[in-house]
């Protein structure tokens, strides 16, 4: 069935919905085997952590090109222009041009200034980059990012590292009855439940780093995510029944009437 | 008034204590159960009840510190550029009273220096100094900021308080962080120590750090001197000053030390001795408090210590250190300010942390943030 239904960011296919953060784990072999398991074929990467001099190795150094594509993101930037000059760079190093915009100016919870969000997008859109913002779960901010050429949006479902799932659900939901554009479910999310419950709302793809690199076995649980979100999207697709607040005869009960 | 100085100056202390005594188990694990915690849990954290339920404590703070921070530390070396001091600071082996060999490095100095903790593979230089006008002035400390970045993207300075507009300079240098330690909140026992010299000026020490936040630094290291004054008080202020900060400085990272007093030329012993276990508590309780402020650890301490902290709260960690001007290129020529512990080299101390399950953050900066 994943076949018939990929995931298509700025007219490119993906069949895995499940995107990797690389910045929590304990060493770089452990993210890139739970990468293999998890199924990601997108992977982000913190840009100020790139050391082009670094003896020890960079964290995508064991990942294969070919089957990755690479997400630099700007975290660490607190305005418009510095986010602007960390894509600028990550392009000019030839490392890619599409970037996951992070703007989080209060490192006490990094949630995303969404003035700066949207000012760095139209520029980063206007210079050609494939832009991906983190955001807000706010459906007014989606819009106004799509129309500035945001290839996604990528709304945040509690504030980033504290696994505590999708608390931004209604505002989500709206965002996912207007969208233009696939959105992501960025941040917050600590169970492979809470990713499945985001693709059965329609969500199209999730991002997750802390709840997998931060567990017990970070491998296994890359599995449990991969899974949860095929069994989400399956949901999805298949059409789940809405919630009722009594049980309800799987035959009508007023069917008779008809036969008149 | 000012409200940082009102509010370190009525830190209802007595109240705090008394609620930290009465604590019992239920108390303590209410507290590890809340979303957010304020100084008042602090108090408890602080308590006899949370010390004999360290391991629960410390299982708590891991867990958050492994939630906001990843299983990742980052690591950094001080490079010490001078031991010149017109201070006394009766615990500290650069006092100027303490008849000892002084230097202050020239470009060329600070450049070697550098050079050699990028070829260790840091990218993260702590510019540490004693104070004196004459050789450690702003102009000084701006070429020492210049010089250090053309080795390594991120600089921070601990030096003397700075105006508001030195640190812009030292901003605009390239600089992205400021240590600045209180060293004793208690005001008495802080005149006690601080018998002549500019940091004899308490206030003005305090509000350093606001200066700093208010200039533009973006990592702002608070601290006390662990051994000069009673710790629970010591760590209530602390959190005070913190607390302070994230209201008034939301875009600053705040980062908590607690250097244990250490042995030093002419020093004092310590009258208010810290536990490792009283480390480690103290340590958790600030973790559960403040979840995403950085904890770091120095060479002071021990290998074990070290390695063992490294896996509950730590965030940051110094190695390979030297604590005298050019000690990296020339070693034991000048007078150091303390003696280390951890005499492991920059790629054990990593080696060390990958073996524990944790990635040794090196770089952690780029260029283009600088604004």
């Amino acid at each position: 069935m994943h076949r018939e239904d990929p995931l298509i960011i700025a007219g490119r296919s993906f069949q895995s919905r499940l995107l990797l953060g690389t910045g929590k784990f304990a060493s770089h072999q452990q993210m890139a085997e739970a990468a293999e398991v998890s199924g990601a074929e997108i992977v982000t990467m913190a840009l100020r952590r790139v050391d082009p001099g670094a003896s020890q190795g960079n964290i995508l150094d064991l990942l294969d090109p070919e089957r990755y594509l690479f997400l630099p993101n700007t975290s660490g930037a607190r305005s418009a222009d510095e986010a602007v000059r960390l894509a600028r760079l990550a392009r000019a190093g030839g490392i890619s041009d599409w970037v996951k915009l992070e703007v989080t100016p209060h490192p006490s919870h990094l949630l995303p200034d969404s003035l700066e969000t949207l000012r760095a997008t139209e520029i980063l859109v206007k210079e050609g980059f494939t832009v991906l913002p983190y955001m807000q779960a706010d459906p007014i901010l989606a819009k106004q990012l799509a129309d500035a050429g945001a290839a996604t949006v990528m709304p945040l479902g509690a504030p980033i590292g504290t696994n505590r799932g999708l608390r931004t659900r209604d505002a989500i939901a709206l965002i996912l009855q207007e969208a233009e554009v696939p959105v992501v479910v960025d941040a917050g999310l600590g169970a492979p439940s809470h990713a499945a419950e985001a693709l059965e709302m329609g969500a199209d793809a999730v991002l997750v780093n802390t709840a997998i690199a931060t567990a017990e076995d970070p491998v296994a649980m890359a599995k449990a995510f991969r899974l949860g979100c095929v069994a989400g999207r399956l949901a999805y697709l298949a059409g789940r029944p809405g919630e009722r607040s009594s049980a309800e005869a799987s035959s009508p009960l007023t069917g008779f009437l008809g036969e008149s | 008034m000012n409200d940082l100085i009102h509010a370190i100056d009525t830190i209802p202390f007595g109240e705090m204590i008394v609620r930290a005594e009465c604590a019992d188990d239920r108390a303590v694990r209410e507290i590890l159960r809340k979303e957010h915690r304020d100084r008042w849990d602090l108090a408890v954290l602080l308590s006899p009840a949370a010390d004999n339920l360290l391991e629960e404590v410390a299982r708590a703070a891991a867990d958050l510190t492994a939630q906001r921070f990843g299983r990742t530390i980052r690591l950094y070396a001080p490079l010490y550029l001078s031991n010149e001091c017109v201070n006394v600071c009766t615990y500290c082996g650069f006092r100027r009273d303490n008849d000892v060999a002084r230097s202050t490095l020239n470009a060329e100095q600070i450049r070697s220096e550098a050079r050699y903790l990028s070829a260790q593979g840091f990218r993260n230089i702590l510019l540490v100094s004693g104070e004196h006008p004459k050789w450690v002035n702003r102009d000084y400390l701006s070429e020492a900021v210049r010089i250090a970045r053309e080795f390594v993207p991120q600089v921070a300075i601990e030096v003397q308080p700075l105006t508001t507009s030195g640190y812009e300079a030292t901003v605009k240098a390239g600089a992205d962080g400021v240590v600045v330690y209180q060293e004793v909140y208690d005001r008495e026992l802080y005149a006690s120590y601080h018998t002549h010299g500019p940091k004899k000026d308490y206030d003005d020490r305090l509000l350093a750090a606001s200066r700093a936040a208010a200039a533009g630094v973006r990592r702002i290291g608070i601290g006390t001197l662990l051994g000069l004054a009673p710790w629970r008080e010591e760590i209530l202020a602390l959190g005070t000053h913190a607390a302070h900060l994230y209201r008034r400085f939301g875009r600053t990272e705040i980062s908590f030390s607690f250097p244990r007093i250490r042995e030093a030329a002419g020093a004092i012993e310590p009258r208010y001795q810290v536990s490792d276990r009283q480390l480690l508590q103290m340590m958790c309780a600030l973790r559960l408090v403040f979840p995403d402020a950085g904890i770091v650890l120095s060479t002071r301490e021990a290998p074990a210590l070290r390695d063992g902290l490294s896996r509950i709260a730590v965030t940051m960690m110094s190695a390979g250190s030297r604590t005298e001007p050019g000690g990296y290129e020339h070693p034991d020529e000048s007078e150091k300010q303390f003696e280390i512990e951890d005499h492991r080299t920059a790629a054990e101390v990593g080696a060390m942390l990958s073996a524990q399950g944790i990635d040794p953050v090196w770089k952690d900066w780029e260029e283009a943030l600088h604004g």
